[in-house]
């Protein structure tokens, strides 16, 4: 048994962990496109998808169904092992950066804490970044195998925009970080609930206006969603694909969605932090401390979904030059602005 | 040059200030009248269980009629199919034999008698040439069907339930209209 000193609980743990974390991540996107229409509907005065179910609950099944059953095509030109790869691609790139955010508190179980995290590591932003990059290559990748110029097109728009958005996203959070002054999304976290700490949105709202807008341009939500302007480009990067693995591209959005809402409420909105509660104070409520606070993050998570939501159904899509010129005039200078006006402040404060 | 009307107005090509090229306020704008619309009462009337009220005059299918005793009110004289202006009324006449007294009123009736819903428009010319009350359009409107030829309705869609035999069904079938 002691071949190898491997903790087996700790690998048990974790396991549970992940697969609880992977499937509530891919229940809550499950459900972020049911709310999605129906946020568009009642914005636009209708009443929604509310034939399947009661109000229509289990239309996200029905479209899940309908999209698992239709006939899967290939095209005889694509590349084929890359044109399987691309879906798969972004969909793990969607679900690897719920590794790293924590989720609320430790909880205690079977004599042992267990922290509600996956991995704690001490780069944890920088992972999130390096993660969310590789995002793109599932839509590279996928424009690119399809052997279609409108692909090709809309695929290298969304590389272009996800690069240049990154920068400014990178830019924003070092501002966040010089006050930190730990990558950790843990450390993060409980600096904000520490008693006379606000949440970092009181000291950062600008670099968080920065970090939302690009988060927004990740995601490829309206108004971004130039890689899939369905009128300019037909649909976008993922037109020659059919069945689930166009379900995939659909869904690694929302999954990247409910993701960056995590990340915004973890890094700005005091992660599963509830307000005007000290939470040190009611150690006595044990395991219920933990879970309120996973109640208080996705609280949060939800209200970011419907503001991305909201904004989607308000806005229509940016011009690829007016794209650009926002990223690279108007939010860098921004976000440098920001950075150096953090600095000088904390230096300052600090003589 | 003179503008034509007096509500010509110059279209403003000013450059963008950075505030505004940064969209914020109009977005915030934009934003405020699609919250406003998340109050507003929808007119969505839920079809299967909610069904629109027709007005009192609406002009839906087309009703054979016959009178209290059950017999067919049409003599076939064929000035609907000359009212129609779609051309969509087709008919063939034929005499009333011994016997039939009780099955039709007048001694000539319709032996055939065929509207095409995809020609009729729905006027309602027919109902006023009719002199004997023989034909007027309900309260309900043509179902949808796969082929063009369900579509041609002939005198077993169009004859209204007798009212001896099938009096339940011959009032839900005459409904609210006079």
């Amino acid at each position: 048994m002691t071949l190898l000193a491997l903790d087996w609980f700790l690998l048990i743990e974790k396991l549970v962990l992940i697969a609880v974390i992977i499937f509530a991540s891919l229940g809550i996107a499950l459900y972020t496109t049911f709310a999605e229409r129906k946020v568009a509907a009642i914005l636009q005065d209708r009443p929604g998808p509310n034939r399947a179910g009661s109000f229509g609950l289990l239309q996200p099944l029905a479209d899940g169904l309908k999209l698992i059953t239709k006939e899967e095509i290939i095209p005889n030109s694509a590349n084929k092992a890359l044109f399987i790869l691309g879906p798969g691609l972004a969909m793990t790139a969607a679900l690897m950066t719920c590794a790293v955010v924590p989720w609320g508190n430790k909880v205690e179980m079977f004599g042992r804490s267990i922290a509600l995290q996956i991995a704690d590591i001490n780069i944890g932003i920088l992972y999130v970044f390096g993660v969310v990059s590789m995002g793109v290559y599932g839509v590279m990748i996928g424009g690119w195998a399809s052997n279609n110029k409108f692909s090709l097109m809309a695929a290298l728009r969304g590389a272009s925009q996800a690069i240049s958005y990154e920068l400014a996203m990178g830019l924003s959070l070092i501002a966040l970080l010089m006050l930190t002054g730990s990558l950790s999304l843990r450390k993060i976290v409980e600096q904000q609930m520490m008693d006379g700490h606000f949440w970092n949105i009181a000291y950062q709202p600008l670099g968080f206006l920065i970090f939302f807008i690009c988060a927004m341009a990740e995601c490829n939500r309206t108004p971004f969603d130039l890689p899939e302007a369905e009128n300019e480009l037909n649909f976008g990067y993922h037109q020659e694909y059919s069945s689930m693995k166009l379900g995939f591209y659909l869904f690694s959005e929302y999954i990247n969605m409910f993701i960056s809402s995590t990340i915004m409420a973890t890094m700005f909105f005091g992660g599963y932090d509830v307000p005007f509660f000290n939470e040190a104070a009611h150690a006595d409520l044990g395991n219920w401390l933990a879970v309120i606070g996973i109640v208080s993050l996705l609280f949060k998570v939800i209200i970011f979904i419907f503001v991305f939501m909201w904004i989607r159904w308000t806005i229509p899509r940016f011009r690829y030059d007016q794209l650009m010129n926002l990223g690279w005039k108007k939010m860098i200078p921004l976000a440098l602005a920001n950075m150096v006006i953090t600095g000088a402040v904390i230096l300052w404060l600090q003589k | 040059m003179q503008a034509l009307t007096t509500r010509a107005q110059q279209v403003e090509r000013k450059p963008l200030s950075f505030l505004e090229s940064i969209y914020l306020w109009n977005i915030f704008k934009g934003m405020a009248i699609t919250f406003k619309h998340m109050f507003k009462k929808q007119p969505t009337v839920h079809y299967p269980e909610v069904k629109r009220e027709f007005s009192p005059v609406f002009r839906g299918l087309h009703v054979l009629n016959r009178d209290a005793e059950g017999r067919e009110n049409c003599t076939a004289c064929g000035l609907c199919a000359v009212a129609c202006p779609a051309e969509a009324i087709t008919m063939e006449a034929a005499e009333r034999l011994e016997g039939e007294e009780n099955l039709y009123r007048e001694e000539k009736y319709a032996a055939k008698y065929e509207i095409n819903m995809l020609r009729c428009i729905f006027c309602g010319l027919c109902e006023e040439a009719c002199p004997k009350d023989a034909i007027y359009l309900s309260e309900t409107f043509a179902p949808s069907d796969y082929s063009r030829k369900g579509f041609i309705y002939g005198k077993e869609n169009l004859l209204i339930p007798n009212p001896v035999t099938h009096p339940t069904e011959y009032a839900a079938a005459k409904g609210n209209r006079i």
